[in-house]
């Protein structure tokens, strides 16, 4: 029993610990969508990237992070952003702990702008503000897609990723 | 001649094997009527609604931490424009067996511990929403009287705070209907919850 409360209190000890440690890491926080459209989205650059709009209350969002972290992990020359739509407050270490303890090691911003009306229609026409939504961005074409995915396979298919990983190249 | 009909059966099959595209509502455009159970367990119907101006139809539902935002607000519209005719009618589009917390039961349970005063109705099968082209929750579709739509999309501009709330695009749209005047913006998006479809 006492050997017990031993191990208990280590555990707490060590998960306190970890918390603590990773609660200080911050995430860029966006709380104006011209900022987050001018360092973030950057529609106009001819990139290449992957952009996955999510938030830690969605559970389809969470759901396919895997898909998508398994993606990243695959294609790491292929740029990604997963772009929380949680709280502002949750950018200062929240998000960052949500991700490590899930293995996500794809780059994350927060935006936080409540104006969604005014901004949705800029991100993608397409879009009417459900989330999981991602956008991609291939040499100047652009897709949209307002829906969540079953498995990395079905993201690699119905995104064509060997197109964007050509013209990564 | 032979050749005419045959070009004329071969259209007429891919148009019969054409898949129904969901169409959308846009303002205009008339809605459909439907029969749907309500969490007292009776049928309702917007036809139920003999003195009605219009209706506040709004795909709602219980998980959705965005529409859970909106609940109070959604008491308060009704408790206001009920009155004068515009009666709040919530549904909810998502399949329980891919989200249990929206199930039948727990809406009875959720309309109960929220005091809904207006129908709560399941859309079993998942049969109206596309009609209306709702996408989200929460998903507000103003109708007039004759179903047709006047205004779609956000309740107000702040789903966090009800008290920073700068546009009440709903209410303002209602009272530009009441006021026979043009409705602007008469579409409005806001971030929600994807509607959950059961996957095969």
């Amino acid at each position: 029993m006492q050997q017990f409360k031993h191990l208990l209190l280590f555990i707490y000890f060590i998960s306190g610990f970890t918390a603590a440690a990773q609660s200080d890491v911050a995430v860029p926080l966006y709380e104006d969508f011209a900022s987050f459209q001018k360092s973030v989205l950057q529609p106009e650059s001819n990139q290449v990237r992957l952009i996955n709009f999510w938030a830690t209350w969605c559970k389809p969002c969470v759901k396919e992070l895997p898909y998508f972290q398994q993606l990243h992990e695959k294609y790491p020359e292929l740029p990604m952003v997963l772009v929380s739509l949680d709280k502002k407050a949750d950018a200062k270490g929240r998000i960052a702990r949500f991700l490590a303890q899930r293995n996500i090691t794809i780059p994350v911003v927060v935006l936080a702008d409540g104006r969604a009306n005014d901004w949705i229609d800029k991100v993608s026409p397409e879009w009417s503000g459900s989330i999981p939504a991602t956008l991609v961005y291939n040499r100047g074409d652009q897709k949209f897609f307002e829906t969540d995915f079953e498995s990395m396979e079905a993201i690699e298919a119905t995104i064509d990723i060997q197109s964007l990983i050509k013209n990564k190249q | 001649m032979s050749l005419t009909i045959i070009t004329g059966m071969l259209i007429s099959l891919f148009t019969l094997n054409a898949p129904l595209a969901p169409t959308a509502l846009k303002p205009g455009d008339t809605a459909i009527d439907f029969k749907l159970k309500n969490v007292d367990g009776k049928m309702v119907s917007l036809a139920d609604f003999k003195s009605a101006k219009g209706f506040i139809v709004v795909f709602t539902c219980n998980h959705c931490p965005y529409a859970k935002m909106y609940e109070d607000r959604l008491i308060a519209l009704n408790d206001k424009y009920s009155k004068m005719g515009y009666p709040v009618i919530a549904i909810n589009p998502n399949d329980p067996t891919a989200e249990p917390e929206d199930s039948f039961d727990e809406m009875k349970k959720r309309a109960k511990s929220k005091g809904f005063k207006f129908p709560y109705l399941f859309d079993e099968g998942q049969k109206i929403y596309p009609q209306y082209g709702a996408t989200r929750t929460p998903h507000v579709f103003l109708l007039n009287a004759q179903r047709i739509v006047k205004y779609i999309g956000a309740i107000d501009d702040n789903p966090n705070d009800a008290s920073a709330v700068k546009a009440k695009y709903l209410e303002e749209a209602i009272a530009s209907l009441q006021a026979g005047k043009e409705i602007i913006p008469n579409v409005t998006k806001a971030l929600g919850c994807s509607i959950k479809v059961k996957k095969a």
